[in-house]
């Protein structure tokens, strides 16, 4: 068990190794002069110099690497080239609004599409469930951002119940106004997720209620609701729980485009303002930053299944 | 050029379809999901097609006409520019599934290659496979980004950037096929027999790949169409000057509240273009892919 534990975290080295590598890589193999791209149209050869002497492009390839790294390890992501403050800092001071809304959106789509997914496996074929299909099918093709500015659009300005954009920190203006901003990016955000988790749900939720024990379950006369909650829920726990693990990448990718929409000033933003600014290490320290929590959370994940799962054992 | 391109693509679906067994797109198409979903995606494709030569010119400028309401000026109304909203968002057709037909074909040969290598060159396997895990946890929109801020934004540099997040499922699947197929009796016997491996690749693995990668690029055609709209919406895709969806609701996002229909027009489009190339795909993975059907149906 303790051994499996420190394999499976060795295991992620080789997979951060890979990250750091594609982004060190990317920068330096990317056709053109990145230099000169980050600098733009009207720079002049001074400029592109002292931005390619600031990303450390004149040396050997070798060299870079093994400084890059050796800072990366040292919890270093980098400079930005025009605040010239470290990335760590910049992201330390934009990550709350992002953490909260993945908060938010993560639970408020597992209490939703928990049950639906449920629901639709046990009365499978019934309307219920093809309205429970239909919407996963729908979540997956509307765009994050046009289902933004639908909502913006149903509940702000024409319903009026809801503030269109911004977001109040709960620790400064209190819980009450940052849920009335938060509600809107959530809901938003959700909706892909809630299709993934539902779609997901269903499908293992069918599967158990073919085993045998849910059969001795209803035969011993035990109520169809915790036939549900105890025996098929439960035992579909391993497949939904690694679906959220793997939608996280695509809750990271919806973060940037929703902060864009309601206009939060998260790490999505942080991105956005780097691209336009070709502020080029933020955009390569938030990649490392965003891919080592994927990897990490999956590893999380991957652990608690000895606890959803105790046959598992390794 | 563009027109060109999008007509060669679609010429190149139908011989595909003659030289597999015809019986299969038979039943494939007695699916209903597949049915629907393909009527609808042939009338988005020759709107694609046909439509930009019968509307006005997307970029004409017509600075009077501008912010119209939809009837007002054109069937859709006019942007801040005063450019015919129908005409641009019909153009926009035609970009999306460029892009979508482009990513699902690069992104699946890439992955074939790579996945037939993996599943049967075990020295390769370990290495391969690292690499794509580690590319699976770079997430697909921010990789997009920094690749697109880094070489400039072309049509060539966005499929590029779109292709490469995609790039990883595809070698996890053809893999998995090929790991599966080669335990089978008749590999078993050609290799017996001293069949060399590419010749076993070619005639035993291959057309095992082909109904999982079928369903797999229609996935990825529209996560594509998806992704290429949201890197022009936060205005990190196509140049602006070429009418996009993406590139039409990021121009829309100013005057949101007193136009919306300039972001709800096109995205309307993009939406259902996605669901039917998804319903498509869903209808194919029953039909074409049992396995997969049993177990999400």
């Amino acid at each position: 068990m303790l051994f499996y534990i420190f394999k499976r975290i060795l295991m992620t080295i080789p997979v951060m190794l890979v990250v750091a590598l594609f982004v060190f890589l990317m920068l330096r193999l990317s056709p053109g002069d990145p230099a000169a791209v980050i600098a733009g149209d009207f720079a002049t050869a001074e400029d592109v110099a002292k931005i390619r002497e600031k990303l450390g492009l004149s040396e050997p390839i070798f060299i870079q690497f093994t400084k890059w790294i050796g800072a990366l390890l040292q919890g270093d992501l980098g400079t930005s080239i025009f605040s010239n403050k470290p990335v760590t800092e910049l992201i330390a001071q934009r990550i709350e609004p992002t953490v909260l809304l993945a908060l938010t959106t993560i639970a408020f789509s597992v209490f939703v599409a928990v049950p639906l997914g449920t629901v639709a496996a046990f009365r499978a074929g019934s309307w219920i469930d093809r309205m429970v299909m239909l919407f996963s099918v729908a979540g997956f093709s509307v765009p994050v951002f046009v289902l933004g500015y639908i909502l913006i659009y149903v509940f702000s300005l024409n319903l009026g119940l809801l503030p269109v954009q911004g977001y109040r920190s709960p620790f400064e203006h209190g819980l009450g106004p940052f849920l009335l901003h938060i509600t809107l990016p959530t809901v938003t955000l959700s909706v892909i997720f809630i299709a993934l988790i539902a779609r997901m749900t269903r499908a293992s939720v069918i599967e158990v209620l073919e085993e045998d024990y849910i059969r001795t379950a209803r035969a011993k006369g035990q109520s169809e609701f915790k036939v549900l909650m105890r025996h098929a829920l439960r035992n579909a726990a391993v497949p939904i729980v690694t679906v959220i693990g793997i939608g996280i990448a695509l809750l990271i990718g919806g973060v940037v485009v929703t902060e864009s929409v309601y206009n939060i000033p998260g790490l999505g933003r942080l991105v956005l303002d780097a691209v336009l600014a070709r502020d080029y290490p933020i955009i390569q320290g938030l990649i490392l930053f965003f891919s080592f929590i994927y990897i990490l959370l999956n590893l999380l994940i991957d652990l608690t299944y000895t606890v959803l799962d105790p046959r598992i054992r390794y | 050029m563009a027109s060109e391109s999008s007509v060669q693509s679609t010429a190149a679906e139908t011989p595909r379809t003659k030289e597999d067994d015809p019986s299969v797109w038979r039943i494939a198409l007695r699916n209903r999901s597949v049915l629907w979903g393909g009527i609808l995606l042939s009338a988005i494709a020759l709107v694609a097609i046909v439509g930009p030569f019968l509307t006005l010119d997307p970029v004409a400028l017509n600075p009077i006409n501008r912010l119209k309401p939809p009837g007002d000026a054109g069937l859709f109304g006019t942007d801040q520019l005063g450019r015919d909203l129908f005409s641009r968002v019909v153009n926009g057709a035609r970009v999306s599934l460029i892009v979508g037909i482009a990513v699902a074909t690069i992104a699946i040969s890439i992955g074939l290659f790579l996945g037939l290598i993996a599943g049967y060159v075990r020295l390769m396997d370990a290495l391969i496979m690292r690499v794509m895990d580690g590319l699976m946890s770079i997430p697909a929109i921010l990789l997009a980004i920094a690749m697109i801020s880094l070489s400039g934004a072309t049509l060539t540099t966005v499929v590029t950037a779109i292709v490469i997040p995609e790039i990883p499922r595809v070698v996890r699947l053809v893999r998995a096929v090929v790991l599966t197929v080669r335990e089978e009796p008749y590999v078993e016997a050609a290799i017996s027999v001293g069949t060399k491996v590419p010749l076993i690749m070619v005639r035993h693995v291959l057309p095992n790949t082909i109904a999982p990668l079928i369903v797999q690029a229609t996935y990825i055609c529209g996560s594509a169409m998806l992704t290429e709209a949201i890197l022009g919406f936060l205005g990190a895709g196509i140049p602006p000057e070429i009418p996009s969806w993406g590139n039409i609701m990021s121009e829309g996002r100013t005057f949101f509240q007193l136009t919306p229909w300039i972001i709800f027009f096109p995205g309307i489009c993009l939406a259902v273009t996605v669901l039917a190339v998804n319903t498509v795909g869903d209808g194919l993975r029953d039909t074409l892919d049992p396995r997969i059907a049993r177990t999400l149906r």
